[in-house]
């Protein structure tokens, strides 16, 4: 049976020949990189040369990386770093309804910890306006942070608008772009974040490994204390294999920039196409143009999210769903209700991420089993024949 | 996640759809939870003789909506009112904890459209009577 797999946004393949540097640093310069001897400076040589690879792919200089256990963890150390650093400066953060837990937990816990948080809407694309950032900086703000794009609809945000106004006002921003690394531009020194948080899974890496990016001069505190690693922001012998596998991934990622983001905008499109071309009564979630190029985020109308996967699963089809019964509790996704779309709009909802493999026979192949699933679906749902009539 | 009971019912759903002038029409739920039940039944000599049912909602939903209809098919309108959600869950096998309350429709339609189905039957024997409607 065909497999497509259409979940790019929760996870990629690693690449082969990431692969191929990682079994290097296990099979043979497998060193401490903190070691003075040979075994050592061999495994030291390849940390360097992936945090170059990193620096690369997002403009920054290579000491203003910090690797990381992931995104989620680049994301706390961010967060929770300034936090603690500057706790006698303030208390307050402003973030987005739409971040990722990994930001809005983060957030939620400070506040129990005795820090004040605004949580900015967003309006009904999943954007955020800069002007209620202006509009919300205090006194007391320490922190901004807001996602460079948001990982269920795909919608860019104004990071370089934001940024400014933040630079302007002296507050710290951060901006996790786990989902946009590798498909938008980014240059960490032209856009003026002071950090930014990446992944290595999103961009055919392995998992297990982020970065994230602290621009010169910021302080932050870490969140493990033990060795000096990381120029003591993050103690813990470096994870080679994970570092390095990181690195090439960034390096394919720059190198493959351009035609990765026209393959991935060309089949996200096609795949629309040929979807509304079969089934009536879909819309869009998220922005029309300002999102990233391999989302697809739909809502089926008077069908249910999740028995369109398992549907799709058995016709060897994997892409993900923002309704209740997915989310495991029993509110669909944040982002979706943050945009104002109602309840049973956000249950019938699909994000569909392509990827690297996917192909036009992929797509046509999708909307026509996407077809023939909603159909039957459809058949079966009060809501479709309470129309009907 | 789900048994091979729970998906058998998922892709061959029995006993799909409305019957066109039903005695009893129970409709639970609510499409802003995500789950939404309509069941409606044929009642003959005080037995279910044929059920129906149309269901929005996710994979235990559909297993569940089936299932129940599947178990009271024939038997009484009492024997069908016995049947609670957990003996429906029971019958495909269990279901994940996490998706145990999208089960707890399916019973509930059932129990919906008998309670119609009675207090239409009720109302037309007050009526045959020449009692006035409470």
């Amino acid at each position: 049976m065909r497999r497509v797999y259409l979940d790019h946004a929760a996870t990629t393949p690693v690449h082969p020949e990431v692969v191929e540097v990682m079994k290097h640093y296990m099979l043979q310069d497998w060193g401490n990189p903190s070691s003075i001897h040979s075994f050592g400076r061999e495994a030291r040589a390849g940390v360097d040369e992936a945090r170059a690879r990193v620096a690369a792919l997002i403009g920054a200089d290579p000491d203003e990386i910090v690797f990381t256990g992931g995104g989620t963890e680049a994301d706390n150390l961010a967060i929770k770093g300034t936090a603690w650093e500057l706790r006698n400066k303030g208390d307050h953060i402003i973030t987005s309804a739409v971040e990722h837990h990994a930001v809005l937990h983060t957030v939620e816990w400070l506040e129990k910890q005795g820090f004040r948080a605004t949580y900015l809407p967003v309006d009904g694309y999943g954007m955020v306006d800069p002007g209620d950032v202006e509009k919300a900086i205090t006194p007391s703000t320490i922190l901004v942070s807001i996602m460079a794009a948001n990982n269920e609809v795909g919608t860019v945000q104004p990071i370089a608008e934001i940024a400014r106004i933040c630079r302007e006002k002296g507050v710290r921003f951060h901006t996790d772009a786990v989902q946009a690394v590798g498909q938008l531009p980014i240059d960490v020194h032209a856009l003026g974040v002071d950090m930014l948080s990446l992944s290595g899974h999103k961009i055919y890496g392995p998992k297990g490994v982020g970065a994230l990016y602290v621009r010169r001069g910021v302080r932050l505190t870490p969140l493990l204390h033990g060795g000096a690693h990381e120029r003591k922001r993050r103690a813990g012998t470096e994870g080679v294999p994970g570092i390095v596998g990181l690195g090439k991934a960034a390096e394919l990622a720059r190198l493959h920039f351009d035609e990765r983001v026209a393959h991935y905008r060309r089949m996200r499109d096609l795949l629309w196409e040929r979807i509304r071309e079969r089934v009536p009564e879909v819309r869009l979630n998220g922005h029309p143009t300002e999102r990233l190029p391999n989302n697809l985020n739909i809502s089926v109308l008077y069908v249910e999210g999740e028995s369109m996967l398992l549907n799709l699963d058995m016709k060897g089809i994997a892409a993900s769903s923002g309704s209740a019964c997915t989310s495991g509790s029993l509110e669909p996704s944040h982002v979706l209700l943050a945009m104002g779309i109602p309840h049973e709009v956000a249950h019938g909802s699909l994000r569909m991420t392509v990827g690297v493999s996917t192909t036009e026979e992929d797509t046509d192949y999708v909307a026509r089993s996407l077809a023939e699933i909603v159909e039957r679906l459809r058949a079966m749902s009060p809501l479709w024949n309470a129309r009907a009539r | 996640m789900y048994s091979q009971k729970v998906m058998e019912h998922f892709t061959n759903p029995r006993n799909v759809g409305e019957i066109p002038d039903p005695d009893g029409v129970g409709t639970v739920g609510n499409p802003v939870c995500g789950d939404l039940m309509k069941i409606t039944i044929k009642v003959k000599d005080n037995r279910i003789e044929d059920i129906k049912f149309l269901t929005f909602g996710c994979g235990a939903a559909i297993a569940t909506s089936s299932m129940v209809t599947e178990m009271v098919k024939g038997k009484t309108l009492e024997e069908a009112m016995q049947v609670t959600n957990r003996a429906v869950a029971e019958a495909l096998g269990g279901l994940p904890p996490i998706k145990m309350h999208c089960s707890n429709l399916a019973a509930d339609a059932l129990h919906a459209a008998i309670k119609d189905y009675l207090s239409r039957s009720n109302g037309k024997k007050a009526e045959d009577r020449g009692e006035e409607k409470t």
